[in-house]
């Protein structure tokens, strides 16, 4: 059905040229706001054009899983709001929203970014949850991409609540930060052809042949991978997809 | 007796008073209420003697019967085809409009049209309940295929069209694209030139944004002169 | 005992600052955004579009729909669960009977007029604060509306009624909460709910406290609208 779309696209990027105008490996414009939820222990707006999210970042104070008694935990949740797009309904998440919530949360997870030992207070007892919420404001286009930010720039934010040993006082935070190491940064190469291109607008985002989102480490490694679209890929694109990715990662490090 | 309190080209909001006394008419957009007339919705004063009218700023594109439309195929029924139609309400297709030659009831659909096809087609009847029938017989109404299309407000159609098509034809011109505006504010663009193609749609969409000012034929002419040899970086990031 | 002084130090009849803004959601037909002291809230509007699930259509007119959500970060305790709680299913249908008296939804029948509001931060008053950036947003989307609708809470803390109740204010233990909303041109009333023991002259005071506060979001309103559409 979308044939003739996806053919204007590829004889664009074969000129090294989009739809609007942009080059295949250029990113819109980004920006960043933090503290944007008052009430929230940490929280950021990110545009990546007109794509909008807002993460936010609430603590409680749970018992911890027995066979991690010495742990806190994390949990990152993606809301795919009506009001972003003609396109998504309210009801139970779809399988899109479940794959973006599950794909952010480990790409967070998994960079071992939170060392959740430190979230013990009383081993066996109380330990801080983490729980980041992103919600989608606008979407146009790259939902990945901002969600992942959104999500990181929330949590490098974010500060503990005070807490008496009983009762949380969320009204009067501490300047104590979540102690953070190696924050991930994720991005989406898109594959039309044998072309590659990063955020896609709203068109670009429907007819890929196939995508992977990576995150990536300040180092250089990376710390989570996940094919979408429904054509195969070698693996030389593999890792040219991931070559692309790890370069623009440095980009977007820039911001947070 | 009575005055009106607003000026030509104001923009005024739902329920902001327009006029006072009874000398004036209430039109478009605007509605009386005792010895005042008040704006019924978002909008753009347009005074005319005594008639007060606004033109809508927004909102979604409303069939009417003579419009010419483009829109695409989502569904192949039995006796035609469903279009979107970039509002509210679908439009049929049926056979005997679709094609100058006869086709036959259980005759293969999709050879005709497929789903997902574009066409650019008028609109011959609207029902009170906003059933809308499509018709391909008619000078330029055909199946498109190749271009990019473009959705821009469908308020905002007369302002690209320009008055006897001056303005869509002055972008044609500069751009070498051939272009095609549907009433339903969904834009059909083909050019040999990518730059050349985006010059075309980030002129309409200055046409779009800035419908409600004064001198925008001459703006669109610099904007057009400006970027003559086409646009390769985006205007705005 | 007397509320002598409010909490954050406002006079009985002062409101907290105000500030709107229209056409916030690009993909949204029409949006709007209003915040009033810490309460922040967007509005989005979809439509005329076709409705699902079809039984819902009335074939004498559009319907409309709202949808109120606060965020799981956006409150001032514990992180709120997200999807539909049967509070915010309330809130929803008492936000539909404050806008439908404005809307005139007879051009679109089987069709849907869908306002989501979405609240990322919020001190009391967020239903109040919802209707106001649902109004700018409706108005935004061409929506015809024969007026504005202006929502704020009125109140009691002990012995003093005053004027936009904060979350102190709100959920004080000798306090009523009365959010009203108003047309503005009438100032008939589409929203009225309370929550506690009032005199009928305290209620009366409520009303005119609302009313003259309608004046002010109006023209916050109203500057929001024309701002979106002001020479560049």
């Amino acid at each position: 059905m979308h044939e003739e779309l996806r053919n204007e696209i590829i004889s664009l990027l074969s000129k090294q040229v989009r739809l609007d105008g942009r080059k295949p490996d250029q990113y819109r414009n980004i920006s960043i706001e933090t503290g944007v939820s008052k009430n929230a222990e940490g929280s950021a707006r990110v545009k990546i054009g007109e794509t909008e999210v807002i993460a936010g970042v609430k603590m409680e104070v749970m018992t911890p899983y027995p066979d991690t008694p010495d742990q806190g935990s994390l949990m990152v949740n993606v809301e795919l709001y009506p009001m972003s797009s003609p396109e998504f309904e309210s009801g139970p998440p779809d399988s899109y929203s479940i794959e973006l919530a599950r794909v952010t949360d480990r790409g967070i997870r998994e960079s071992k970014c939170i060392d959740t030992k430190k979230l013990c207070i009383k081993e066996g007892e109380k330990a801080w949850t983490v729980v980041i919420d992103v919600c989608t404001m606008n979407d146009s286009g790259n939902l990945f991409d901002a969600i992942s930010l959104a999500a990181t720039a929330a949590l490098k934010s974010a500060v503990f609540p005070t807490f008496d040993g009983e009762k949380i006082d969320y009204k009067h935070k501490t300047d104590k930060k979540i102690p953070l190491n190696k924050l991930p940064v994720t991005v989406t190469v898109f594959k039309y052809g044998n072309h590659l291109m990063i955020d896609p607008t709203n068109e670009e985002d429907k007819i890929y042949d196939s995508r992977l989102t990576v995150s990536v480490l300040e180092n250089g490694n990376i710390c989570s991978l996940q094919k979408g679209g429904n054509e195969a890929v070698t693996q030389d694109d593999a890792i040219r997809m991931i070559e692309l990715a790890r370069e623009k990662s440095k980009e977007l490090r820039k911001h947070i | 007796m009575g005055e009106i309190v607003v000026k030509e080209k104001d923009v005024v909001v739902p329920g902001e008073t327009l006029a006072t006394g009874m000398d004036f008419l209430p039109s478009f957009g605007t509605y009386r209420e005792g010895d005042k007339i008040l704006a019924s919705r978002l909008g753009l004063v347009n005074v005319e003697g005594k008639v007060i009218k606004l033109v809508p700023l927004s909102g979604v594109y409303h069939p009417k019967r003579g419009d010419t439309i483009i829109g695409f195929v989502r569904e192949i029924l039995l006796a035609g085809w469903r279009v979107d139609t970039n509002s509210a309400y679908s439009a049929v297709l049926g056979l005997k409009d679709a094609s100058p030659e006869f086709i036959a009831r259980g005759a293969d659909l999709t050879k005709y049209f497929e789903i997902g096809d574009y066409i650019m087609a008028k609109i011959i009847n609207v029902t009170s309940q906003n059933l809308v029938d499509l018709t391909l017989n008619g000078p330029g109404l055909r199946k498109l295929t190749g271009g990019r299309k473009i959705m821009v407000n469908a308020n905002k159609v007369p302002r690209i069209i320009g008055k006897q098509g001056s303005m869509v034809s002055m972008i044609k011109d500069f751009t070498n694209c051939r272009i095609l505006v549907g009433q339903n504010g969904v834009v059909w663009i083909s050019g040999e030139d990518p730059a050349k193609e985006l010059l075309a749609v980030e002129t309409i969409k200055k046409i779009e944004r800035e419908s409600h000012l004064s001198g925008l034929t001459d703006a669109i002419k610099a904007f057009l002169e400006q970027h003559k040899d086409g646009i390769t970086v985006p205007s705005d990031n | 005992m007397s509320y002598d002084k409010r909490f954050d130090g406002r006079k009985f009849d002062e409101t907290r600052p105000m500030e709107a803004k229209a056409g916030v959601i690009p993909r949204a037909v029409g949006s709007g955004w209003f915040k009033i002291g810490n309460t922040e809230a967007y509005a989005a509007v979809y439509g005329p579009r076709e409705m699902f699930p079809k039984f819902m259509q009335d074939p004498q007119k559009g319907v409309l729909r709202c949808n109120y959500n606060m965020m799981p970060f956006s409150s001032g305790g514990e992180r709120v669960r997200p999807g539909p709680s049967r509070r915010s299913k309330e809130i929803s249908f008492v936000m539909e009977r404050a806008l439908r008296p404005v809307v005139d939804l007879t051009e679109f029948p089987n069709a849907v007029v869908d306002v989501f509001i979405e609240l990322p931060q919020t001190d009391a008053g967020t239903r109040c604060a919802g209707i106001c950036a649902a109004s700018i947003a409706l108005a935004d989307a061409g929506i015809p509306m024969k007026d504005m609708v202006c929502a704020i809470s009125a109140g009691r803390v002990i012995d003093k009624m005053i004027i936009d109740l904060n979350y102190e204010e709100d959920s004080h233990e000798d306090g009523v909460d009365i959010p009203i909303a108003m047309l503005h041109n009438s100032k008939q009333i589409s929203l009225l709910q309370m929550d506690g023991e009032l005199s009928v002259e305290q209620l009366k005071t409520a009303m005119k406290m609302v009313e003259k506060a309608c004046e002010q979001i109006f023209e916050v309103q109203k500057a929001a609208l024309k701002k979106k559409f002001e020479v560049q």
